[in-house]
């Protein structure tokens, strides 16, 4: 397995607040990672600095083997955000047009849209099954239409590794459970390394293989099976909580 | 006197190329500005031209030439205090567009002779637009055109969703300026045709009546154009045979599409 994604102790501030501090992990190609960890815990502020939106104050981000700074291959990255957290709803950009904004990345100056853009954005609303809303504008879809929206923009450019940021929040059961599924087919059959913050620790086990835990600063990262048998944890979160983190995975 | 008549005048044809030009430029980066909830800074920077103008007149240097480049240099102004000094973005065009005012307001105490052709400006007027002023008007926005025509999904995925396209190696930062500088020429240019007073309202309102309309960007895009075009052409021409100044009717016809489109979106 390769090593794609290389954290060295880091620490980033809001101000003179520290919200992480000495943060080290290792992503290897295929992995299916499920971050939690409580509110203000530094989840979003850990993948902002990832994406190279936060700077940091200390450490090291490796991307793919370069430096965060001298990094520049963001197709390979697919990001999808807390849902309509920063997206201006009154645009009013069809779905095309806002699919058509995860091509970006792989393109250089000036920026043209040509026939193969067109297809590939239209290849991916078919395999997420939304291709007859492409003309529909995005303000005017529901919750789920809108997530399954942003994934194909996150998934258009065919990156390596997808970031989720809570995806699940504004879904109910039955959405959270096709998108879950289609985020680990993803995973799965093309090989796409996933990290995804949730705050359902009883539920992420069931797709996820390893789980990143953090508060602050890093409590465990490593596989599930791991996590479920470890006396340390048992001790930091106490039995029942590390029961209920690591049940559903043990019906896999 | 009948329509033909009307054309022949080359004041008239004149107001028609120059208006037209900076119709469309002023639609264009509205809508940009209007989504991006920077709508007044159209506002500061044509209070920023009341001051450059009058240092142009009282120095006896053409107004457009120090306008322009004073005005680029106040919209990066606006940028950066609201980016380094704990100010908002509209409290930053507050404070440069007090400046602009109050600068122009001593310059204009200071020498007596300029005030008439000053005050002329702040509600501009197209009729009297001169040769040299038609061709700035044509090469500038076909300038702005080109940056906005070149940067078009850079700068519809900053305005977009900003954070999400820096994760695509967008330069956010960049594209502000960009806008913001655009915004600089088109707002001097527009001073000339409906005045420091009205400028704003000729950024804002094609953007507003084409986002009752539209069902996708482009089309917004080209809505927008289209409704600021009419709107001066019919300004320009209903000004004339009713001698009405022509920005106020710029602006009015522009309240007459708003109100139509917003009731047509009621409607249908």
């Amino acid at each position: 397995m390769s090593t794609i994604i290389e954290i060295k102790n880091i620490s980033v501030h809001y101000g003179t607040t520290e919200a992480l501090k000495d943060v080290s992990v290792v992503i290897e190609q295929g992995d299916f990672v499920g971050l939690a960890g409580p509110n203000g815990a530094g989840k979003t502020t850990l993948i902002k600095a990832l994406l190279g939106l936060l700077p940091i104050s200390k450490g090291e981000i490796m991307l793919f083997g370069k430096s965060r700074e001298g990094f520049d291959d963001w197709g390979a990255i697919g990001y999808l955000p807390q849902k309509i957290s920063t997206i201006n709803m009154l645009f009013p950009a069809t779905v095309d047009e806002v699919v058509m904004t995860g091509l970006l990345s792989q393109k250089k100056w000036p920026k043209k849209i040509t026939n193969n853009d067109h297809e590939r954005v239209n290849k991916t609303l078919q395999e997420l099954g939304i291709d007859d809303l492409k003309k529909r504008m995005l303000s005017e879809l529901s919750g789920g239409q809108q997530q399954k929206v942003l994934l194909a923009r996150a998934i258009v450019s065919e990156p390596k590794i997808l970031i989720f940021d809570e995806p699940s929040t504004a879904l109910d059961p039955e959405s959270r459970e096709s998108f879950f599924q289609l985020v680990q087919k993803l995973n799965k059959q093309n090989g796409i390394t996933v990290i995804l913050i949730t705050h359902d620790t009883g539920y992420i086990g069931q797709y996820a293989n390893k789980l990143l835990y953090i508060d602050k600063t890093l409590i465990y990262f490593g596989n599930f099976s791991e996590f479920c048998t470890s006396e340390k944890m048992s001790s930091y979160f106490g039995n029942y909580e590390q029961h209920h983190i690591c049940h559903q995975h043990s019906q896999l | 006197m009948d329509i033909l008549h009307f054309l022949q005048y080359s004041f008239i044809q004149k107001a028609f190329f120059a208006g037209s030009f900076v119709a469309i430029i002023c639609s264009t980066l509205g809508m940009f500005l209007v989504l991006r909830k920077m709508s007044l800074i159209g506002d500061g920077l044509s209070h920023v031209s009341f001051g450059a103008i009058a240092l142009g007149l009282f120095l006896g240097i053409y107004p457009f030439y120090v306008a322009i480049p004073i005005v680029m240099l106040a919209s990066v102004l606006i940028l950066k205090i609201s980016e380094k000094a704990k100010v908002y973005g509209d409290a930053a065009i507050g404070i440069v567009s007090a400046v602009g005012i109050a600068g122009g307001v001593i310059l204009a105490s200071m020498s007596r002779g300029f005030n008439t052709d000053l005050f002329g400006y702040l509600f501009g007027n197209i009729l009297s637009i001169s040769d040299t002023e038609v061709m700035l008007s044509a090469i500038l926005s076909f300038t702005v055109l080109a940056v906005v025509y070149f940067f078009y999904w850079d700068l519809f995925s900053a305005t977009f969703d900003e954070e999400y396209a820096k994760t695509t190696g967008i330069k956010t930062e960049f594209i502000n300026m960009l806008c913001a500088l655009l915004t600089a020429i088109t707002v001097v240019l527009a001073v000339k045709m409906v005045g420091v007073m009205l400028v704003s309202a000729l950024l804002i309102f094609p953007a507003v009546t084409a986002l009752q309309l539209a069902r996708g960007f482009r089309t917004a895009m080209i809505i927008g154009s289209f409704v600021a075009l009419l709107s001066v052409l019919l300004g320009i021409t209903v000004s004339f045979f009713f001698n009405i100044p022509t920005g106020a009717m710029i602006i009015m016809i522009n309240t007459l599409f708003f109100i139509l489109s917003f009731l047509y979106k009621k409607i249908a």
